[in-house]
């Protein structure tokens, strides 16, 4: 068995793995237990030291996408990817804390379709609901996907069949319940992954001669790329603005709008306000302060993570020969799925530069983030599916047992229709070209329809559910024109179009049909809408006597300077 | 640090071991330890990593991030509340929970 896996684990790694997830079910029979008082203690959340939310923040977020994404991308494109971070997340989350916190602390909703039921009655809350379930469906799929992809790397098992074994492995990790003390884990997690990839970095750069080597290597392999090879030039890959390579447009200045609105603005701001399953993470601390200064707190980490995610993908292409190949243009066989691709960058070099030890801390940390990331989505479902959907549409006044009975049905429904999601997923070389285009159709409309929603009070229930459909048809349309050939835009310039389009049509068409709609009167949109709730439902009292290093602006002010400084510095 | 005394016996009440830096310290340590050893007595393959003994560096760096949580929860320790509420399940995270309260 052993040589013919793309990667040789021995005992000593299994431990480590096996150390793991010891932890985390520990950690989830004594939460369910209630062993101690402690232990509420910590779950409610009440009172949890900031740094503690803001790393569960920050760490519910670093699954696929980042890990698996980013170095894809990173190996692929280059330092451009540090967009994804520098103008897209890091912003996005200070914008959550400074501007769009209070007001969802204050309103109390407690998840998207709620809010879109409050604001705009039946139509937009079932076009979100079912938008938002099938979303989750197909991101669940890109983490299967990669989840397989580490049990076939391991084991040298068909895609198939690891499909379905890591399928089983996350029905067990909910069903055990890894998910019931979700902030211990999360904060866990996050230290397993920077301590199996900052390792990973420093010795990348290590055998690679360190940052200049780097280059130098970037540079030659660029200079005698055969002519099959579609890589961007050397100094695209080596300066992040303007980015051509990441937005595909040709025109520098028509890059970096593409960048800032498309990425940054849209796709970036979408994905971080609207997602609840991070946003969740914030409403549990006891004060809109503390709320506010979550994800503020989380976007330090933050910034630095591209480094160890970013670097490895970019070292992982001039050092591994199967990734060296790939990137001039050839199709190297023995990846995760079959045929090598970027989404293999990070597994490779972990292959070539680990001794076991190292190596089985990397899987746990690996095998952690796709897990809670597929069981965070699955869960997500479940929620939506039983209680939007079912409950609210179906079958109503049940007693609880029924829906719960429902819950679990609609878990292993997730788990089966996941498989087949990451069939979709697995058509895609980089993940984080799929990952951008999901968002682009769900979260795009949906930001443009919660901040129009939010603060322009004539918007109608009509122009709710109209903008959001529309918005979501036209990304599809941009999408699928791209597919078929209609333009040609390379890197995740179709992405962030579709995106771009969603939001402008989602908005445009809004503000048309509210205009020949009927608007909700304005005493139902107290905690809705920022002109009808009082100042007093959105600020703390206690904020001002706070020291300065305790209070949101001055911190989201830090936060900001230090993100500029990067973004000049590469 | 708050004084609050819980009214039985009068002491304040540590989070102690289910406090979470005492859980990070714990994994982080074990992982160290476990990797330091590995570094030490185990094969070194230098061709991998162009000739560092990264277990054995890993752990000793792992440990020492481990020992800091536990001093960190040490000197200043989570005083819990004398009573707590019960949490309310995730809505998002629902999985095996203790029962939903009820809807109205």
């Amino acid at each position: 068995m052993g040589s013919d896996t793309l990667i040789n684990a021995t005992w000593l790694d299994y431990l480590l793995v096996a150390i793991y997830f010891g932890f985390v079910l520990g950690i989830g029979v004594m939460a369910r237990r209630s062993v101690s008082d402690s232990i509420d203690f910590f779950l409610s959340g009440r009172s949890l030291p900031a740094w503690v939310t803001g790393l569960a923040f920050i760490s519910a977020n670093l699954g696929a996408v980042e890990i698996m994404g980013m170095s894809a991308n990173g190996a692929q494109l280059g330092l451009p990817t540090f967009h994804y971070f520098w103008v897209g997340a890091v912003p996005a989350m200070l914008f959550l804390g400074v501007v769009m916190m209070p007001f969802y602390y204050g309103s109390k909703v407690r998840s998207v379709p709620e809010f879109m039921f409050r604001r705009f009655g039946t139509g937009a809350h079932l076009v979100n609901a079912i938008s938002f379930a099938v979303a989750q469906l197909l991101i669940a799929g890109v983490n299967l996907a990669l989840l397989a992809g580490i049990v076939r790397a391991l084991l040298g098992w068909p895609i198939w069949v690891s499909l379905i074994v890591a399928g089983a492995v996350v029905l067990s990790y909910i069903t055990l319940g890894g998910l019931s003390a979700a902030i211990y884990n999360e904060v866990l997690q996050f230290f397993v992954i920077v301590a199996s990839l900052l390792p990973l970095t420093l010795i990348g750069l290590n055998r690679v001669g360190g940052w200049d080597g780097l280059t130098e290597k970037i540079s030659a392999a660029s200079a005698g790329a055969s002519s099959s090879s579609d890589a961007p030039p050397a100094e695209q890959q080596l300066n992040a603005w303007p980015g051509e390579a990441l937005s595909g447009f040709d025109s520098p200045l028509l890059s970096v709008i593409g960048i800032v609105f498309g990425l940054g603005f849209v796709l970036s701001f979408g994905y971080w306000t609207t997602n609840f399953v991070e946003v969740q993470r914030a409403m549990a601390s006891d004060s809109i302060s503390a709320a506010r200064k979550t994800p503020i707190i989380g976007a330090f980490p933050k910034m630095f993570v591209p480094f160890i995610v970013i670097v490895p993908g970019m070292i992982s292409a001039v050092l591994v020969a199967e990734m060296i190949e790939l990137k001039d243009g050839g199709s190297p066989a023995g990846g995760a799925s079959g045929d090598v691709t970027y989404n293999d960058a990070l597994l490779l070099l972990m292959r070539d530069v680990l001794p076991n030890g190292l190596l089985g801390l990397a899987i746990a940390g690996l095998l952690a983030a796709f897990m809670a990331g597929m069981a965070a989505n699955i869960s997500a479902f479940n929620t939506v599916f039983s209680y939007d959907l079912w409950q609210r549409y179906i079958r109503k006044d049940h007693s609880d047992d029924y829906y719960l009975r429902i819950g679990r049905l609609a878990t292993v429904g997730a788990t089966v229709i996941a498989i087949f999601t990451a069939q979709i997923a697995l058509g895609y070389d980089n993940v984080m070209n799929y990952l951008q285009t999901l968002f682009g159709f769900f979260n795009a409309p949906l930001f443009a329809t919660f901040i129009l929603g939010m603060f322009w009070k004539r918007m109608t229930p009509t122009a709710g559910w109209v903008g959001l459909v529309a918005g979501t048809l036209s990304a599809i349309a941009v999408d699928r024109a791209a597919a078929a050939g209609v333009f040609e835009l390379s890197g995740q310039g179709v992405a962030f179009l579709a995106a771009s389009v969603a939001f402008v049509v989602d908005i445009v068409l809004s503000i048309v049909v509210s205009l020949v709609t009927k608007p909700k009167p304005a005493e139902e949109l107290r905690g809705l809408v920022y002109s009808e709730t009082p100042r007093e439902d959105r600020t703390d009292p206690n904020e001002a006597s706070y020291p300065w290093y305790r209070r949101t602006a001055p911190l989201a002010g830090i936060a900001l300077a230090m993100v500029i400084v990067l973004n000049f510095a590469f | 640090m708050s004084t609050t005394t819980s009214e039985t016996d009068g002491r304040p009440k540590k989070a102690g071991l289910f406090d979470i830096r005492n859980i990070i310290g714990a994994l982080m340590a074990l992982y160290g330890v476990i990797l330091a050893l590995a570094g030490l007595f185990g094969e070194h393959e230098p061709e991998k990593t162009g000739g560092v003994n990264a277990n054995l560096w890993t752990g000793v760096a792992l440990l020492a991030v481990g020992l800091g949580f536990f001093a960190w929860a040490k000197i200043r320790p989570i005083v819990v509340p004398p009573d707590v509420d019960r949490p309310d399940d995730d809505p998002t995270r629902p999985a095996p929970q203790r029962k939903r309260p009820p809807a109205h």
